[in-house]
């Protein structure tokens, strides 16, 4: 029962321009598992992870939330799944013209039906979990990057979703804004949320990740879990990227 | 002497005229309100027949000057054999290029918003429609005032021509009382002094209706900046 | 139902006729008109205060007050002081006028968009000011005002119909005299509607030309 699969990706591909983009992508996320997607720029991170809700509508492949099959092509199927399936995007993606507590309830009053006042109610505690009661009054461009990427959080989580999707949601940040954002996906995972990350936070990824999954050239080609993929003479392409990524660091 | 005396009798005619001319204005901006909002939307959403159809009819309305359009759509009523009061004919007629050039306008807002907050939203389970609706327009409209200000600007001005079919705005009023006096100057001086007055006063409102919708992050701003001569 | 014989013999050499008239107006118009807005933008933008102001009222002055209404002053107020013109003269007088005030808009606006930073940095490359005006501001300030210069060249191909009011015989009035004679008003206005919309596609074409020919790649605009 522990073991349910919440999100079930299976043989994802997306050609653009008679170019491929992802190739035969799958992925199976477990209750409470956070998978990591690694891998150089460019490498199809961020088309999978938005072609699993069909932002990026792949063209070929299926998704199964909770054993369900997404038919894609029933509009309100659609619409109900990525109610259930949470984003959270590289460049935040906040609604201007709305507070940062009317960015988290609108979907509850529109998508949700919920009423204005239970709606504000749950976007104040919300804001409260990652840090932002104090801000809720504000417009998005009278927050600071990481205060934006908390409350797309609050977002999302306010919706309940079964998974969260994160499109490196840390590297449009100042590096003194980045631990903010991740203090908040790290108390997420500790309180078991479901969640597939795509990231370049390779100490967050080894110490939290259930799995890494290497993506290059849109091809998932190696995954593990991070103690193996990462371990001393491991020789794995992963660890070679890290060490990479380490030095460029350094 | 006798041209202050002149234009003193004129004005409560002209000023009757101005209602007229407001009438006129009111109507035909929000027709191109109205009209204009979604042709906007289908401009920028809908499929390439749908846009082909609205690049037309912006070609068409940016293309022909008021005047010909007002002497066309007179014929057209003439020749189906519908007496169409002059008021309407030129409510019709710059409605309809005010719908064209109000398109451009929320086509320009719309597409000014980053795509990622579409996405955000469909992201969050919401349909096309609904995105649209809650994200888009409500902030599309926001920036579209300035620009929607000055289309009011240029209707006005624009409507100063309707008096060739014969409506009795300032202009007919004006013209009529000059043919009578012959103290032309006098006349069109005080007619393009109550010209600029309602503009000042109606982009004043207007102005203040920006303030009142106004959101930190958004610079926009009233002047008398932008086109159109009329 | 299509008349040949009256478009043919009546409508389309009236029209031609009207055409060149129209364009005898519109290109000088649009020429000085330019000429004007240039010399009252860079007085505006750059000029002293006495003369910025008295710029910005003449602009809001004209902005303010539809065409017609100046059209109708400069008709009927120039004899008064002894300057006859012919309505030909008239229409083009208030044409240029007008089109000056809107030009200067956006000459200004392109003039006073350039960053101070770009002026300081050719001073400390040793540019003089003039060099600094004809090698760093005219080249960027040009690209910034083709397009809303341009647009308002569109507008007076448009705008130069209301010559007409003051009976001057361009396609306007060629139009709306055999309308009359033939109550023929839906078939002629067709035709001089298409023949505006040739002059305006026509312009606006050679404009994105233009436009695209000095493109820049991430410069201001789009």
């Amino acid at each position: 029962m522990n073991q349910q699969a919440v999100l079930r990706v299976e043989g994802i591909c997306k050609k653009l321009d008679g170019k491929s983009i992802l190739d035969d992508c799958s992925l199976t996320v477990n209750r409470g598992e956070l998978k990591v997607l690694i891998g150089p720029s460019g490498a199809g991170k961020s088309t999978f992870l938005q072609s699993i809700n069909c932002l990026i509508p792949p063209d070929a492949g299926e998704i199964y939330l909770e054993g369900q099959r997404l038919d894609r092509a029933d509009t309100a199927a659609l619409c109900a799944f990525r109610a259930q399936v949470g984003m959270i995007f590289q460049d935040f993606n906040l609604f201007d013209h709305l507070t940062a507590e009317e960015n988290v309830a609108i979907a509850l009053r529109k998508v949700r039906g919920m009423n204005a006042s239970d709606a504000k109610d749950r976007a104040q505690n919300e804001l409260a979990r990652v840090g932002l009661a104090r801000r809720a009054l504000l417009y998005p461009a009278q927050l600071s990057g990481g205060q934006k990427q908390r409350v797309a959080i609050a977002r999302a989580l306010a919706m309940d979703p079964k998974v969260i999707l994160l499109d490196e949601p840390t590297s449009a940040l100042d590096p003194e804004l980045v631990g903010e954002v991740l203090a908040v996906i790290r108390d997420l995972a500790s309180g078991g949320m479901t969640m597939v990350m795509a990231t370049h936070q390779m100490d967050f990824a080894r110490a939290l990740a259930t799995e890494i999954l290497f993506m290059e050239r849109g091809r998932i080609i190696e995954q593990g879990a991070p103690e193996t993929l990462l371990a001393e003479g491991s020789n794995t392409r992963t660890r070679d990227f890290c060490l990479r990524l380490l030095e460029m660091g350094a | 002497m006798h041209s202050l005396y002149v234009v003193y009798n004129a004005l409560p005619s002209m000023l009757a005229g101005s209602l007229v001319t407001m009438g006129n204005v009111a109507l035909s901006l929000t027709m191109g309100l109205l009209l204009g909002v979604p042709m906007a939307v289908a401009q920028v959403y809908g499929n390439t027949l749908v846009r082909k159809l609205v690049t037309l009819y912006v070609w068409f309305f940016r293309g022909v000057p008021i005047l010909v359009l007002l002497f066309l759509c007179y014929g057209l009523f003439i020749s189906m054999g519908i007496a169409m009061p002059p008021f309407f004919i030129c409510c019709l007629v710059l409605g309809c290029t005010s719908t064209a050039y109000q398109s451009q306008i929320f086509r320009g807002a719309i597409e000014s918003i980053p795509r990622g907050q579409f996405n955000a939203a469909r992201a969050l389970g919401m349909h096309d429609n609904m995105a649209i609706r809650s994200i888009i327009l409500p902030q599309a409209m926001r920036l579209s005032i300035p620009g929607w200000a000055n289309e009011f600007s240029i209707l006005l001005k624009d409507s100063a021509i309707c008096f060739v079919l014969g409506t009795q705005d300032i202009m007919a009023r004006t013209s009529f009382a000059a043919a009578r006096t012959h103290e032309h100057l006098a006349l069109y001086a005080a007619a393009g002094v109550l010209y600029f007055i309602l503009t000042l006063a109606v982009l004043k409102l207007l102005r203040r209706l920006e303030q009142k919708v106004h959101v930190p992050g958004y610079s926009s701003g009233i002047g008398m900046e932008g086109m159109g001569m009329g | 139902m299509l008349d040949t014989v009256f478009l043919a013999n009546e409508l389309l050499p009236a029209l031609n006729r009207g055409l060149l008239v129209s364009l005898a107006l519109i290109i000088p118009s649009a020429s000085l008109g330019f000429a004007g807005g240039v010399l009252l933008g860079c007085a505006r933008a750059f000029g002293p205060l006495w003369l910025r102001r008295l710029g910005d009222a003449y602009t809001a002055l004209i902005r303010g007050v539809p065409l017609a209404v100046q059209l109708m002053m400069i008709y009927y107020a120039l004899p008064k002081f002894g300057i006859f013109f012919p309505p030909f003269g008239a229409a083009m007088t208030s044409f240029i006028l007008c089109t000056a005030a809107y030009q200067s808009e956006y000459v200004r606006g392109a003039l006073l968009s350039i960053r101070q930073g770009q002026i300081r940095a050719a001073q400390a490359l040793g540019f003089s000011t003039l060099q600094t005006i004809t090698w760093i501001i005219i080249p960027q300030a040009a690209r910034r005002a083709l397009p809303g210069c341009g647009n308002e060249i569109v507008y007076l191909i448009k705008y130069s119909s209301l010559a007409y009011l003051v009976t001057c015989m361009e396609l306007m009035g060629e139009g709306k005299v055999i309308a009359s004679d033939t109550f023929r008003f839906t078939e002629v206005f067709l035709a001089v509607g298409a023949y505006y919309l040739a002059m305006v596609t026509l312009a606006s074409l050679l404009l994105r030309r233009l436009e695209d020919r000095f493109h820049i790649p991430g410069f201001g605009m789009r």
